[in-house]
């Protein structure tokens, strides 16, 4: 049902349960913000959205009220203006002006809203808290010092992630935001997803920058600089130059990163096909020889952590194929390497990824060391490449396009949506498809897997010989009720009705992950989505089976999925986790 | 580790509380009056026992005052700051004490017999200044008595 009222004069109609704040995007008019965000409910720290209502005395926030109908909002006049510089200037009056050395410059929106509102002096004592920064995690920082108290991290972190790393302690004036128990960061259960990072208005928590350690590496001669990007970056990096949400600028990011030292560039999507090869071997197999059942998805590092955190008796679900980053990683130092005739130890591997987790899941444990040497070296997030690309006076929208290098950088359609939510689940569904009925799909796009639901469930027919039972989930506080549903089965000592199920951490999927550039809602979401569906469409190569340089790789080095050689380097094992490390 | 730690009949509590809606608060009140403050691991044995985070419960434990995260002392010294108090002399009772005892605000005396909280009225402004030393309470306090009121407790 619609209802009707007005914002500043203008009519306008909004479905019921809308905000006022929707409500007055929709007049076309922007009310300002710093603790809303549309991922989550209403909070109404900032008090910055409030607005006069006419006929009513009550000042509302507009982030929390419902509309009703024939209610006629003001949403801008000088009282409100000057009620709103007041809040700025309270804000500031404990935020440290810090402005030109901080992460976020250009890019805060406490900053903007300062430079909106003419926010020229400070009226009021500043009274600024000099806490120490948490590096804990290797992956993500905490200022705390910078932090206004909006609580997006905090919410981001228990509602959205369900993984209750953040909370505020203390109260009134001393209020802090803090990992659990006030440990450090990485000794809470934190899984480095780095939504709060991303959703944080502020420099209050960001990733840890490593854009200078690729730079310097890059410059000494005697290292062989080999990177790979991401599925997820090619459809967001571009956001940093100009370009639209979703809109492919892979060929301009190989160029770009060989302008910036890389000696090759190869793409993780490679690596995305050698999962699909051992991920679903490892499925058939499991079906096949009555393995433990449902088999769970194991690229997200987040996920990986959350789980072996929270659900180590589902340790043994877990698909034992590393991600397609330790995959690439490892390729790159043995079997490239020896077809390169170039020493490993000479190899410094490099990953661009939409992710802060994967700068932890480097160094999870000796198998990511499966090469004899660390697989990867350095992992950048796509928001540290936007950042080094700047920093070397590289003009990316002018950049022509370059081909990545072989024979580990061709790649099919199904890795490309990796980075999407289902696109992990379409991918095996593909190649699992040929592996069962010997057949290939008329049809490769799996339509049933797709879609933005948080929790997608369904079958597939496999050419009447299987039937595949399927659960997709995004965003780490999603999982809960189908981990439960798992749980409960095994304890009955029967199994819960899945075949396979993927999860990642992040809401949309990777494209959405905790490095990628920032402003993401679900209408960015949805733009890179198609971006990774676009790139998938025109694939010549659909099917990672089908990809002649992962055909090549099993015929010249790893035999076949799930040989020796292919567990030793493409597999790894996991360890129970403790929630708390202190 | 439970065993060890809460009484049965702090369990059976918890047990009974456990589903219901609001249970946190009270159950933390039952913890700190058995073991005196909020441990850590009282924190966490509780985050077990009621499947509530631990990040939950340290937002509750250092929200509300009445909470306390550090052990207390033997005897618990607790000093009036409320507007009476604090116009009578309150403040001189705290400075006092960290002449004599070395001790200060929110921390404990190396032998862990006393330990010194500040606090917004106790109900008897008539006594102003006022302490109250283990539930004891003593009124109209002068700097010179401290000495001997403390001696009183060993």
């Amino acid at each position: 049902m619609l209802v009707h009222l007005t914002i500043q004069g203008i009519e306008v109609a909004v479905e019921q349960g809308s905000t006022v704040l929707e409500a007055a995007l929709k007049a076309g008019i922007r009310v300002p913000t710093l603790c809303y965000h549309p991922d989550l409910k209403p909070f109404g720290s900032c008090g910055l959205c409030i607005c006069k209502q006419e006929g009513s005395a009550k000042i509302i926030r507009a982030c929390a009220t419902p509309v009703a109908e024939g209610m006629r909002i003001i949403t801008h006049d000088n009282e409100l203006y000057e009620v709103r510089k007041t809040i700025l200037e309270l804000i500031m009056s404990t935020h440290p002006a810090s402005c030109l050395t901080c992460v976020r410059n250009n890019k805060c929106e406490l900053q903007k809203l300062c430079v909106e509102y003419g926010i020229r002096e400070q009226p009021f004592e500043t009274r600024i808290k000099e806490l120490p920064k948490d590096k804990s995690t290797k992956a993500i920082v905490l200022d705390p010092s910078k932090c206004i108290k909006c609580g997006r991290c905090v919410q981001v972190c228990q509602s959205l992630q369900g993984v209750y790393a953040l909370e505020f302690i203390g109260r009134g004036d001393s209020t802090q935001m803090c990992p659990a128990a006030a440990l450090p960061l990485n000794d809470s259960p934190c899984i480095k997803c780095g939504q709060c990072a991303t959703h944080c208005p502020v420099g209050a928590i960001y990733e840890l920058d490593e854009g200078g350690v690729f730079l310097h590496e890059a410059a000494a001669s005697e290292k062989v600089v080999a990177v790979q990007i991401a599925p997820a970056v090619r459809v967001a990096l571009g956001e940093e130059f100009g370009f639209k949400p979703g809109e492919l600028t892979t060929g301009k990011i190989y160029t770009a990163l060989r302008r910036l030292g890389a000696d090759y560039v190869f793409d993780t999507n490679f690596g995305a096909d050698m999962t699909i090869m051992e991920e679903g071997s490892e499925l058939v197999k499991r079906v096949k020889e009555n393995g433990v059942l449902p088999q769970l998805t194991s690229c997200c590092p987040g996920w990986i952590d959350y789980v072996t955190k929270y659900y180590p008796d589902l340790i043994e679900n877990l698909s034992s194929a590393k991600s397609p980053m330790m995959m690439q990683g490892a390729i790159t130092k043995t079997y490239w390497a020896e077809k390169m005739n170039i020493d490993p130890a000479k190899v410094y591997s490099v990953a661009i990824m939409p992710c802060t987790a994967k700068k932890t899941e480097i160094h999870r444990d000796e198998h990511m060391r499966s090469s004899g040497y660390d697989d990867v070296d350095l992992v950048l997030t796509t928001r540290e490449l936007a950042r080094i690309i700047r920093q070397y006076g590289i003009d990316f929208a002018a950049l022509p396009e370059s081909e990545a290098d072989s024979p580990i950088g061709e790649y099919s359609g199904a890795a490309t949506i990796f980075g999407v939510t289902g696109g992990v689940m379409e991918a095996a569904v593909r190649t699992a498809y040929n592996l069962i009925s010997g057949k290939e799909l008329s049809d490769p796009d799996i339509m049933t897997v797709r879609g933005n639901g948080e929790f997608r469930h369904g079958a597939i027919d496999v050419d009447g010989k299987a039937t595949l039972r399927f659960g997709v989930v995004h965003g780490m506080g999603n999982a809960k009720q189908l981990l439960d549903e798992i749980r409960a089965a095994k304890q009955k000592g029967e199994r819960a009705p899945y075949e396979f199920i993927e999860i990642m951490a992040c809401r949309g999927g990777c494209i959405a992950g905790g490095g990628q550039p920032l402003g993401t809602d679900d209408e960015v979401r949805s733009k890179r989505t198609s971006g990774s569906y676009t790139d998938d469409k025109k694939a010549k190569i659909r099917c990672s089976h089908q990809n002649p340089s992962v055909i090549k790789a099993y015929e010249e080095f790893f035999g076949q999925p799930l040989s020796e050689k292919a567990h030793h380097l493409l597999h790894t094992e996991y360890k129970e986790v403790p929630v708390y490390k202190n | 580790m439970s065993q060890n730690l809460f009484s049965d009949d702090l369990l059976s509590f918890i047990d009974e509380w456990k589903d219901k809606p609001g249970n946190l608060i009270m159950v933390l009140h039952r913890v700190q009056s058995e073991v005196g403050y909020i441990s850590r691991e009282a924190a966490d044995e509780v985050s077990r026992l009621l499947d509530v985070p631990l990040a939950t419960i340290w937002g509750v434990v250092t929200f509300y005052h009445f909470f306390k995260l550090t052990k207390p002392g033997k005897y618990n010294i607790q000093v009036c700051l409320g507007t009476a108090c604090y116009l009578k002399g309150g403040d001189i009772i705290v400075e006092e004490l960290e002449k004599l005892k070395g001790l200060k605000v929110d921390s404990l005396t190396e032998d862990g017999l006393f330990s010194l909280q500040a606090v917004r009225c106790v109900g008897c402004c008539g006594l102003a200044p006022v302490m109250t030393i283990g539930g004891e309470v003593f009124g109209k306090v002068s700097k010179d008595q401290i000495p001997g009121i403390l001696d009183k407790f060993s």
